[in-house]
């Protein structure tokens, strides 16, 4: 156990007010847990109460389950098991502590996904996350630590060709014009202004060693220091959702191959697939999804079930926590964890598939009832 | 030395790879943490693990305002000014005019050597308000205290102002169980605090577990008012209608002397030491703490060419009827003292009352058209 000073007083008065809260760390930590949990830290001295102070901080709302808590380290999810299991099991559908998770990259596996009907499907997306091991997260990684993983990930995607060829554009030293243009590519982050994300410290530091990446053609996008260590996003206009995610599986190997190249590889393992900070996004961390033209079937009585079957979700264009706009949806699937990209790739292709096709009865004033689908 | 494993951690990484780019930045901080106190401060803790990341943080998140000199650092407790000495003695110079690592501060709450006060013109001096910080000995401070360590203060404090009789009872009321009402009459009465917002706090970790053992106390007259863990331990506020200071000042001294009183019986005395007087959170309120002031009419001073210069003078500084960082309204201004380490309580009062007194007198020659150039006073 790493030795860490901090004052505290014996658990019972320690331990964290949540009547109020609604989250999944509130649903999963007693106080029986809370007096276990905070004799341990993590080797990097994350301890309990950095695990949970977001949630703490953020009581949640009744409608909108936040996750409430994030991992400071890869060990993390090790010395807090007895909060973090249940929150996944929770949050992922059921996954069990004894479940294996299967890593699939491989796009010759995903069927079709070529063909989505461009009238509709606007434009098409896949993006992920990486965690470089040996580093603790944002919300515990020091400035050396944030510049070490900023060095590597411009060398590893300076070594990128091809149609991958690209140039990366620091925060801290950007130009008036590269920033106007970031943003009219609707390329450009900016500092966190989520008290979800505030309150777990991961903008500590702001901008230093924060970045954005992207290819010539403006197809693939990487993100520095941000949320995770690396956020890696693959996306073009229309519906040809195969070669995005091709495009997205050929970049992600090049970089773990020029990242192992130097001695660092992605923190993975059998049980959780990909580490990232945030236990929704844990598994493949993957979102893949579309923007799409759905005014009909969005004011369908049986639109969200069609999506939960589907295991599909929507978003406004916006992206999380926003509307949509024209009746145009970003839709995407809805796991993370306990499938594998193909296979969640394919849920979105399929699933887009179908809504596109319920959307054309509907405009002809026809009913969909025999399309509604099994649930997946 | 405390151990404190990420900070171990972190000493695998090289000066130049840990240092803070402060290139953009404009605080007191910035202006004294080089490469070298870096350097020599980086492996410290203090005992209950503070380190200087710690400190510094809010001033890297903020990198300040070329006119505005923001502080840019931050105590977790008593014992950071100590540990971190190579940041803070710098700090505390350049931002209290000069002040030495040797020199000794003088803490006077003696209300009877305050001289006058007791009569400004209520025709332009509309109110009077004293407000200090306290910390509580023994606990670490808002940017790194625990749950448990907040409870503690909260409890100890309610027990302290409860015994509190006379004009000084009151009542407590927690932010976490306030009814609506209660936070209407508080918000009327404009006694309510709420979470902080300010990114420099924020960045400073002093808003964790909001609203956890925070609260604001008052009297029944609503003339002594205390807030429980917001920005120090305890801020406490002395104040009334009209120009009358000196019965603040006594209600003040006479206030803060019974509660430290409680707090002795408990082992958990202020935090002070004879260098920096009372010991609060952030380095600008070092020493008394205290702002003593009062909302003033000075529509035409105030629009006087050398009204900045007699303010510097006279030791005094002026804010808009908001408090910190807003604009006046209507001619009023919130004057009061500038200074805060290296002079008592007294010391600061007697500048508030007697400048206020000429800054009044000024107002009314030029009402009557007449010339200030003979009543510009010395350097305080």
């Amino acid at each position: 156990m790493a030795t860490l000073t901090i004052k505290r007083l014996p658990p019972e008065d320690e331990c964290p007010d949540l009547s109020q809260h609604h989250n999944h760390m509130a649903k999963v930590l007693t106080p029986d847990m809370y007096k276990e949990l905070s004799e341990r830290c993590t080797p990097n001295g994350f301890t309990l109460d950095k695990v949970i102070q977001t949630g703490v901080d953020n009581p949640g709302h009744p409608f909108i389950m936040t996750v409430g808590c994030v991992a400071g380290d890869e060990e993390t999810y090790e010395v807090f098991k007895e909060l973090l299991d249940p929150i996944i099991q929770d949050r992922h559908g059921g996954y069990k502590p004894t479940d294996k998770h299967k890593t699939d990259l491989n796009p010759n596996n995903l069927k079709g996904g070529d063909d989505l009907d461009p009238n509709y499907v606007l434009s098409s997306r896949v993006r992920t996350g990486r965690s470089i091991r040996g580093f603790c997260l944002p919300p515990h990684c020091s400035r050396g630590e944030r510049r070490a993983i900023e060095k590597l990930s411009v060398e590893a995607l300076g070594a990128l060709d091809g149609d991958l060829k690209g140039k990366y554009y620091a925060l801290k030293n950007m130009t008036d014009a590269e920033q106007q243009q970031l943003i009219d590519d609707h390329f450009l982050f900016d500092k966190p202004v989520s008290p979800l994300l505030l309150a777990s410290g991961m903008a500590r530091d702001w901008p230093d060693a924060r970045g954005i990446w992207h290819n010539d053609n403006k197809t693939f996008l990487v993100w520095v220091n941000e949320e995770d260590h690396l956020r890696v996003i693959s996306m073009q206009k229309g519906g040809n959702m195969r070669e995005v995610f091709t495009r997205f599986c050929t970049g992600l190997t090049k970089i773990e191959e020029l990242f192992k190249n130097k001695g660092h590889a992605f923190m993975w393992n059998e049980h959780l697939g990909y580490v990232l900070t945030c236990p929704s996004n844990l598994g493949t961390g993957l979102r893949g999804g579309v923007h799409v033209k759905l005014p009909n079937l969005s004011k369908h009585a049986k639109f969200e079930e069609v999506l939960k079957r589907l295991r599909l979700q929507k978003r406004g264009t916006g992206g999380v926590d926003t509307a949509a706009v024209g009746g145009v949806f970003d839709i995407s699937n809805a796991d993370r964890l306990g499938f594998s990209e193909v296979e969640l790739v394919q849920m979105v292709v399929d699933g887009v598939k179908l809504l596109i096709e319920m959307e054309k009865r509907l405009e002809k004033g026809q009913s969909i009832d025999d399309l509604i689908p099994a649930q997946k | 030395m405390a151990k404190n494993c990420h900070n171990d951690y972190k000493m695998k990484f090289s000066l130049e790879e840990e240092y803070p780019d402060l290139s953009q930045h404009n605080n007191h901080m910035a202006k004294v943490l080089s490469k070298d106190v870096y350097s020599k401060l980086r492996s410290k803790s203090t005992p209950s693990g503070f380190t200087l990341d710690d400190c510094i943080q809010t001033g890297v998140d903020n990198p300040g305002h070329p006119f505005i000199m923001t502080v840019g650092c931050v105590a977790g407790d008593e014992e950071s000014y100590e540990v971190f000495k190579e940041l803070f003695d710098p700090v505390i110079s350049d931002r209290h005019g000069g002040y030495k690592p040797t020199d000794k501060h003088k803490t006077d709450l003696n209300w009877e050597n305050l001289k006058g006060g007791d009569d400004l013109d209520p025709n332009y001096v509309l109110s009077s308000r004293v407000r200090t910080g306290r910390s509580i000995k023994g606990f670490t401070l808002p940017p790194h205290n625990s749950r448990g360590e907040r409870r503690a203060v909260e409890k100890l404090s309610i027990e302290a102002l409860s015994s509190l009789d006379g004009e000084f009872k009151g009542k407590y009321y927690p932010l976490k169980d306030m009814t609506d009402k209660e936070q209407e009459q508080l918000i009327a009465d404009h006694f309510l605090f709420d979470k902080p917002v300010s990114p420099l706090l924020l960045a400073a970790g002093m808003a964790r577990d909001w609203p956890d053992a925070r609260g604001i106390w008052h009297n029944d007259n609503k003339t002594f008012l205390v807030w429980v863990n917001e920005e120090d331990h305890l801020r406490v506020i002395s104040m009334q209608k009209g120009g009358n200071m000196k019965e603040v000042f006594k209600r003040f001294c006479v206030g803060l002397q019974k509660i430290e009183d409680v707090f002795k019986k408990h082992n958990h005395g202020f935090m002070w030491n004879e260098h920096l007087g009372f010991i609060l959170t952030c380095p600008s309120n070092l020493g008394t703490g205290l702002r003593g002031g009062v909302h003033v009419k000075l529509p035409k001073l105030s629009t006087h060419p050398k009204f900045e210069e007699i303010l510097t003078r006279l030791r005094l500084q002026k804010r808009g009827t908001g408090g910190v960082d807003t604009a006046s309204v209507g001619g009023v201004f919130d004057i009061s003292n500038a200074d805060r380490l290296g002079s008592s309580e007294v010391q600061q009062v007697q500048l508030v009352v007697d400048g206020v007194k000429l800054m009044v007198e000024m107002e009314k020659k030029l009402e009557k058209n007449e010339s200030i150039d003979g009543m510009i006073p010395a350097q305080k």
